[in-house]
């Protein structure tokens, strides 16, 4: 088997320039690439897009980036949660792309799955549609959007083997697959690495031809954005 | 008039056995604690969970198990997890029957806008302009009426659109209506306490309002 394994996340984002165009998995603060993201606080890369469903908090995801003005443009579908980004954006320091949710999920699918355009009625007849083209389809209109691709997609999973498969766990799934597909070079942190062999293929989410670069990562935390418990 | 809760108790008995239901951050939240034991419903999280089940003790809490509005939950027996394209896709496909959301403006149309108000830091849609698109029904939990008193039951809207003619039913703090498929809010019900009159100088579009119209029942 290929072995994919890289030893830290310094030495998997090591070749990311500046303006470099980054899909991140993730959403709110459930399954995003914690480690390559610290990787790139340190490397202090700049110019950034970065394609993500949201935008961290102040001090933590995205988030981290946008305090050290790493980042050029968001391309999003939420980013209510941080103050440092409202700021940039009332400044003009900082560029954004709102996209409704399942557009953005079926855009970064359809980079990875090798199609060009599709027609979705998300967005008809709203400030979406500006510009682009509609067509009707059995009597319903529909807008096409196209495909979004990166230079490299970080997206982070439950477990992986050294071949860069991957399995995800509860709702961190949620963008990290599509994306693992739509990188030009992928790279999959995950909580705990395996010899191949160890994970059952049955179980696999995404087939390790995706990934280029696998490490373990240290230290998770897993922030909570909203602690929400019963008594009993 | 009625309080959030009693829009959640209304909106709730909306809801029918064996149904696939989407809801919003807010009021439609509410509405999953009023449904009744008796009927068995699967509720759909855009983050992508089919079966999401009440919030967790505190010994249950797991970073990994969230909804749409980011709040940890469990999962019910017999949940499943799934990407967020797969999740739309079976938004988009017609496949969940009942989608429960705010609103800030319905249109006698059926127009929803419920994502930007001009000045305000803009958030985003995040998967409202999928949800409205597709559902085969939209029931709107809303105020009849902003703060100041201005209706938000409008010939149209003056916010920008998150959707067109898509909405089906709304419930607001003052009444049930339903939007003909030729246009204008057909008044259903009344809130407890409130009158037909209240309802028509409370909606700006056009109320039709046909024989007695009964208080509603919670």
């Amino acid at each position: 088997m290929i072995n994919k394994v890289v030893a830290d996340a310094d030495e998997a984002v090591r070749d990311i320039p500046d303006q470099a165009v980054l899909m991140l998995g993730g959403f709110g603060l459930c399954g995003i690439p914690e480690n390559a993201i610290a990787a790139l606080l340190r490397k202090g890369v700049k110019g950034l897009t970065c394609i993500s469903n949201n935008a961290g908090v102040d001090d933590f995801g995205i988030g981290l980036m946008l305090k050290t003005r790493q980042v050029k443009k968001m391309i999003s579908s939420y980013v209510g949660e941080n103050a440092e980004f409202e700021r940039q954006l009332l400044s003009g320091e900082l560029e954004v792309e709102l996209i409704p949710q399942g557009t953005l999920a079926e855009r970064v699918r359809a980079g990875g799955a090798g199609i060009p355009a599709f027609f979705t009625p998300a967005g008809v007849g709203t400030e979406v549609a500006a510009g682009k083209e509609t067509r009707d389809f059995d009597g319903k209109t529909y807008l096409m959007e196209r495909w979004l691709r990166a230079d490299f997609s970080l997206v982070k999973a439950w477990k992986g083997d050294t071949a860069g498969n991957l399995i995800y766990r509860g709702t961190a799934r949620n963008f990290n697959p599509m994306m693992a597909a739509a990188g030009k070079v992928t790279i999959a942190e995950v909580e705990e690495l395996v010899p191949v062999g160890q994970l059952d293929p049955n179980d696999i989410h995404t087939p390790g031809i995706y990934v280029h670069r696998i490490f373990q990562g240290r230290g998770y935390e897993k922030r909570i954005e909203q602690r929400t418990t019963r008594k009993s | 008039m009625l309080d959030k809760i009693g829009i959640a108790k209304r909106i709730a008995r909306e809801v029918r056995d064996g149904m696939y239901i989407n809801l919003g951050i807010g009021i439609p939240t509410l509405v999953a604690n009023y449904i009744p034991s008796s009927i068995n419903v699967v509720l759909q999280s855009e983050n992508g969970l089919l079966g999401i089940g009440p919030f967790p003790t505190e010994a249950e809490v797991d970073p990994d198990l969230i909804n749409a509005g980011k709040q940890t939950i469990t999962m019910m027996p017999g949940s499943a997890l799934f990407s967020s394209a797969e999740s739309f896709a079976m938004i988009r496909s017609g496949k969940v029957d009942l989608t429960i959301l705010g609103a800030m403006e319905v249109s006698e149309q059926g127009d929803i806008a419920n994502w930007k108000v001009p000045g305000k830091m803009v958030k985003g849609m995040g998967g409202a302009m999928d949800l409205v698109a597709s559902a085969k029904h939209i029931i709107v939990a809303m105020q009849h009426c902003s703060k100041d008193g201005a209706s938000k039951l409008l010939p149209s809207c003056t916010l920008p659109i998150t959707g067109l003619r898509c909405v089906k039913r709304i419930v607001s703090d003052m009444a049930v209506v339903d939007i003909l498929p030729g246009g204008g809010f057909k008044l259903l019900e009344r809130a407890p306490g409130v009158t037909v009159d209240d309802i028509k100088k409370a909606t700006a579009g056009k109320l039709i309002v046909e024989g007695e119209i009964p208080e509603m029942t919670l």
